[in-house]
């Protein structure tokens, strides 16, 4: 079953990539720029973001507040596991992205980490020179492929996310998330249904407690903090999905140069 | 031809002394974050940090190109009254929520490694907020207009690829696209903010 999706999948993907065999970079970005993705539920986005707020008052905010108190040697051991676990995910999609060298590093970084670094605690694979790390997922590759992000969504407890988005995130749960297939999908004897959730839960606090203060202090600032949190969410997946930290490459500078304050 | 000798020599040393005064960007910016630094780290009053960071905003940063900036296309529609109101209103909107986040920050070390000049306006300058046990490594970019050399300004911080004026610039575009483009309703919102 599992090999017969992933063969529909990469067929899928195969086809898809040579329809729009015109992409480039260009197109790419001019896809993902935040001002140009619509925001076709405003109200109901609104509504979840709040829910979403309020959930995190009650949940996410105090956790992550107690998990800051833990000694840093101890956050920074279930860091490097939630982050070795994602490797599962990222290794299909560096692949579906035609990134074979970042696949074998990520592979790489995966076996050595889950053996010598006692189930990703430590990140051994950084002093052997594999250090280099960025998550990708599914709707990441969905882009890559040319299609462009859709709607904006706010997805209950998930929070920000797009149209394409969320049809990637579907994939992990048909199959395209091995971690996902090991615990709950299938019955293996060494996992279940609960090592896959907290990892989920896991990830969420320790994003919350490693953005702590930010968040705190971009709500307090923000005359509205929805629209921030939108804009940051867009400029980090364009980001993401073009795979860049060089800024210069990815903002339209043309408001800018209109500006002549001196 | 000795009228023609002294204008030589004139351009030459008004040169030589435009050279002599022009600042670098990344030396800009680490003297920038360093007078930051030692206001953040001084065992003074939350307010009385905020004052002295607004002074130094005020000296460092182009607040109203980036007001302008942020107000997106809309700027063009306004009239010269409008336009005097909104750059005042930003300005002590700016002052009040750039050194509200950057109060609560004990002292912060930030390393400039790097710059990239893009054109003759603008140089991007690479740094580096040192972790700490509270918050890993934060990779800082800080875009300079250096139209002026002799007094470079900062328009924007781009930290971990996020762009802060970019930022801000969709917060108001959300602001006056919900309320039918009334730049109004944006002018209360800053009065509520900057009152409260």
């Amino acid at each position: 079953m599992l090999k017969k999706f992933t063969l529909i999948v990469f067929t899928t993907f195969a086809l898809t990539i040579n329809s729009y065999a015109g992409s480039d970079g260009d197109l790419i970005l001019k896809k993902n720029q935040p001002s140009e993705i619509k925001d076709c539920f405003e109200k109901v986005n609104r509504a979840t973001f709040a829910f979403n707020q309020a959930l995190d008052g009650v949940i996410f905010q105090p956790v992550a507040s107690v998990y800051r108190k833990l000694p840093s040697p101890a956050r920074t051991g279930v860091s490097n596991t939630l982050e070795n676990l994602s490797l599962l995910l990222t290794v299909p999609n560096n692949v579906l992205q035609g990134d074979f060298k970042r696949a074998g590093v990520n592979t790489g970084r995966f076996i050595i980490n889950s053996t010598v670094g006692v189930l990703g605690i430590f990140d051994v694979a950084q002093f052997v020179g594999l250090n280099e790390f960025e998550k990708e997922d599914y709707g990441q590759s969905l882009a890559k492929a040319g299609i462009g992000p859709g709607c904006y969504l706010v997805l209950p407890v998930l929070g920000p996310s797009t149209a394409r988005d969320t049809i990637g995130s579907a994939f992990n749960f048909l199959g395209g998330d091995p971690w996902y297939n090991i615990t709950v999908k299938n019955d293996t004897q060494y996992f279940n249904d609960a090592n896959y959730y907290s990892s989920k839960v896991g990830t969420g606090v320790d994003f919350r407690a490693k953005n702590y203060n930010s968040i705190e202090n971009l709500e307090k600032n923000s005359v509205d903090f929805y629209a921030s949190v939108k804009s940051l969410y867009l400029q980090d997946r364009q980001q993401k999905i073009l795979n860049t930290k060089k800024i210069i490459d990815t903002q339209n500078d043309s408001d800018w140069e209109e500006i002549d304050s001196q | 031809m000795k009228i023609k000798l002294i204008f030589i020599v004139g351009i030459l040393y008004f040169l030589n002394l435009t050279q002599l005064y022009s600042i670098e960007p990344d030396v800009f910016v680490q003297s920038t974050v360093n007078r930051a630094s030692k206001v953040l780290s001084n065992n003074e009053e939350k307010e009385k940090k905020m004052k002295e960071l607004q002074i130094i905003a005020k000296e460092t940063v182009d607040i109203k190109g980036i007001g302008f900036y942020t107000l997106g296309k809309v700027r063009k529609n306004l009239d010269e009254d409008q336009k005097k109101k909104y750059a005042k209103l930003f300005e002590k909107y700016f002052l009040k929520s750039f050194s509200s986040r950057l109060a609560e920050y004990t002292n912060p070390e930030i390393d400039v490694k790097s710059k990239e000049v893009l054109n003759e306006n603008y140089t991007i300058v690479n740094s580096i907020l040192k972790g700490t046990a509270e918050r890993p490594e934060v990779k800082i970019d800080w875009r300079i207009y250096t139209k002026n050399k002799n007094n470079p300004l900062i328009r924007d911080l781009i930290i971990e690829g996020l762009s802060l004026a970019r930022t801000q610039k969709e917060e108001f575009s959300s602001i006056l696209n919900s309320n039918n483009g009334d730049i109004n309703i944006l002018f209360e919102t800053l009065e509520n903010f900057i009152q409260n």
